[in-house]
């Protein structure tokens, strides 16, 4: 690509460390997670939202801000986006963010963002592979009071102060300019994340991570964490999987397939 | 006062069936609660409500603007916004399509109030508040969200709530809304292009003949299309061939895909990994082809092939064309 332009932009890149799903076990009669059952790793919508950051700032300049919320082992995540091309990490951790449902974490990002020193452009996953909800984005953009656009799947800078930014939404895929400062959700369609070289890992395990508490970000603690959710859990279940007990057809290819006919009735246009 | 309150989608021309089903919900939960089920509709051209009506809504709100011609979340939060400060309804539903997913938040996070993701069923508890029932863990845990804020909002997925019958002697109350949307709430957003290339309609189709890992290569989804074409079936595919570039990922069925709930599903050559069962495991009938006996596929369908594709489909293409 390259653009004919250099902006000193800062990208921002919100990160959660996540469970590997692939590992992950569940206690089916206690309806828990086996939590030490998996590894685990950013969230991998995240490292789509990482690699687009990287791509723009490599083409036009500036730099990238990894922003995380979560325990301090909530590092380890950082340091791979550090190692995957982000400038600076800032882990929002300590006992006021615990327990935050989607309204409190957004609460606390935005608060977070606003404490930089500038921003230009915001990147997250769609969603997140635990959560699922996909709600933080467009909410630290409506409190950052900015606009946004969910499920990208692709972005463009073609002119300074601007992105164009392709989605779907109503049946359709529309191409929207975005005025910055702005906010994207990715899709895993945007791009395909690198892998971080080993010097690059190297140098990120020496990286400073800030810690930030509710004092840094400005934000009273009453508001953040179990205390500001509006929402809260007050139940769990993990539903057995749903195996069904299937008639499986072993006959010669011919027989099997007349078999399958006489069971179910696939019909046709004809 | 309306004591639940469903957001119609359109896009801009038709009503999202979306919106009948949380209509559907909204009237069960309304008679548990003892209240009263209203709509809002906004569209860029004035839209008829009746079909609001038929489905069970009580009252719409209506608003008629340019602004809502296009799906820029923006505006629409402005509206849902002042007309929930006017009326204070204790709920408010939302289809979660990408625009309700996308605007959602927003209004959520301006109300200060509590926003539960993507449910696939609600209820409500003694003290008639809601009870929100949300996969999670990539669809692996059933969460119950209960909400302490006012009004209690919730994104319910598609398909997963009974569209109500449909009854033309219902009738309802049109309040047209006097809406007042900033200029600022236009500005920062605007669209540049609108494509309506290649329709896929899975999430709606009723038959869908899927490949996997078990194609040698991408022309190879040839085959699985005749029989496609033949059943009159949408094509799908599981992740690695997207991520292939095979086929496009308007195709993809599975958890990071389209979840798809057809009445016959046929899985060609896949090995039926937890991601491709998030998308297609609440099909009605499940069909599995594939030639490894151990793929776990088979644990999850009602019929299964053990043979290769390339012999089974052929075949299964013959026969269906009426050869013996």
């Amino acid at each position: 690509m390259g653009s004919d332009f250099v902006e000193d932009y800062t990208y921002v890149v919100l990160i959660k460390q996540v469970l590997d799903m692939d590992e992950v076990e569940f206690d089916y009669e206690e309806g828990r997670i086996d939590r030490s059952s998996a590894t685990p790793e950013p969230n991998p919508f995240d490292l789509n939202a990482l690699e687009e950051a990287v791509r723009l700032k490599e083409d036009t300049g500036g730099k990238v801000v990894a922003i995380s919320m979560g325990p301090s082992q909530a590092e380890s995540t950082l340091r791979d986006g550090l190692a995957r091309g982000a400038d600076e990490a800032i882990l929002l951790t300590g006992q006021e963010f615990a327990g935050a449902d989607t309204w409190a974490t957004s609460l606390a990002l935005g608060r977070a963002i606003e404490a930089l020193e500038g921003y230009d452009l915001v990147l997250c996953g769609e969603k997140t592979v635990d959560g699922d909800t996909g709600q933080v984005g467009p909410e630290v953009a409506e409190l950052l009071g900015i606009p946004h656009v969910c499920f990208a799947s692709e972005l463009e800078q073609t002119e300074p102060g601007a992105v164009e930014v392709e989605a779907e939404a109503w049946g359709a895929t529309y191409r929207k300019k975005m005025a910055l400062p702005g906010l994207v959700t990715v899709t895993k369609d945007i791009n395909e994340p690198r892998l971080p070289s080993f010097s690059d890992k190297r140098a990120a395990k020496k990286a400073e991570i800030k810690h930030w508490g509710a004092e840094e970000i400005g934000e009273d603690p009453d508001n953040l964490g179990i205390s500001g959710s509006p929402t809260y859990v007050a139940d769990t279940e993990i539903p057995p999987p749903d195996k069904r007990e299937a008639l499986v057809i072993r006959e010669e290819v011919g027989d099997a397939v007349n078999k399958l006919l006489e069971h179910v009735e696939l019909g046709g246009l004809g | 006062m309306s004591d639940v309150l469903v957001f119609a989608e359109t896009d801009g021309r038709e009503i999202h069936p979306i919106t009948y089903e949380l209509l559907g919900k909204g009237r069960e939960l309304c008679d548990k609660m003892d209240a009263s089920l209203a709509a809002v509709l906004l569209s860029g051209t004035s839209m008829e409500p009746d079909e609001l009506f038929y489905h069970g809504a009580e009252k719409v709100y209506r608003a008629t603007d340019e602004a809502f011609s296009k799906p820029l979340e923006i505006p629409f939060k402005e509206a849902v916004v002042q007309l929930v400060e006017r009326e204070e309804p204790k709920a408010l539903l939302i289809g979660a399509t990408n625009f309700g997913r996308s605007l959602a938040p927003r209004i959520a996070m301006e109300l200060h109030a509590g926003l539960t993701a993507d449910c696939v069923d609600l209820d409500v508890d003694e003290d008639g508040d809601l009870i929100q029932i949300r996969p999670a863990f990539s669809g692996n845990l059933l969460a119950h969200i209960k909400t302490r804020s006012s009004p209690q909002m919730t994104t319910v997925r598609y398909r997963e709530m009974e569209k109500p019958e449909r009854n033309e002697s219902l009738e309802g109350e049109v309040v047209e809304l006097e809406l007042d949307i900033s200029p600022e709430a236009m500005q920062g957003l605007e669209i540049l292009e609108e494509r309506r290339t290649e329709k896929v309609d899975l999430e709606d189709a009723d038959k869908v003949v899927s490949g996997g890992r078990g194609l040698k290569q991408s022309s190879d989804f040839e085959l699985l299309e005749e029989l496609a074409e033949l059943l009159g079936a949408e094509i799908g595919a599981s992740r690695p061939l997207v991520d292939e570039g095979w086929i496009d990922r308007a195709h993809q069925v599975g958890y990071s895909g389209r979840r798809v709930k057809p009445k016959t599903y046929i899985a060609c050559g896949i090995s039926g990994q937890s991601q491709h069962l998030a998308g297609m495991k609440e099909s009605d009938t499940i069909i599995a082809i594939n030639n490894d006996p151990s793929a776990p596929i088979f644990e999850y369908a009602d019929y299964g092939i053990v043979g290769d594709l390339y012999e089974v489909v052929p075949e299964l293409i013959r026969q269906l064309k009426g050869g013996s």
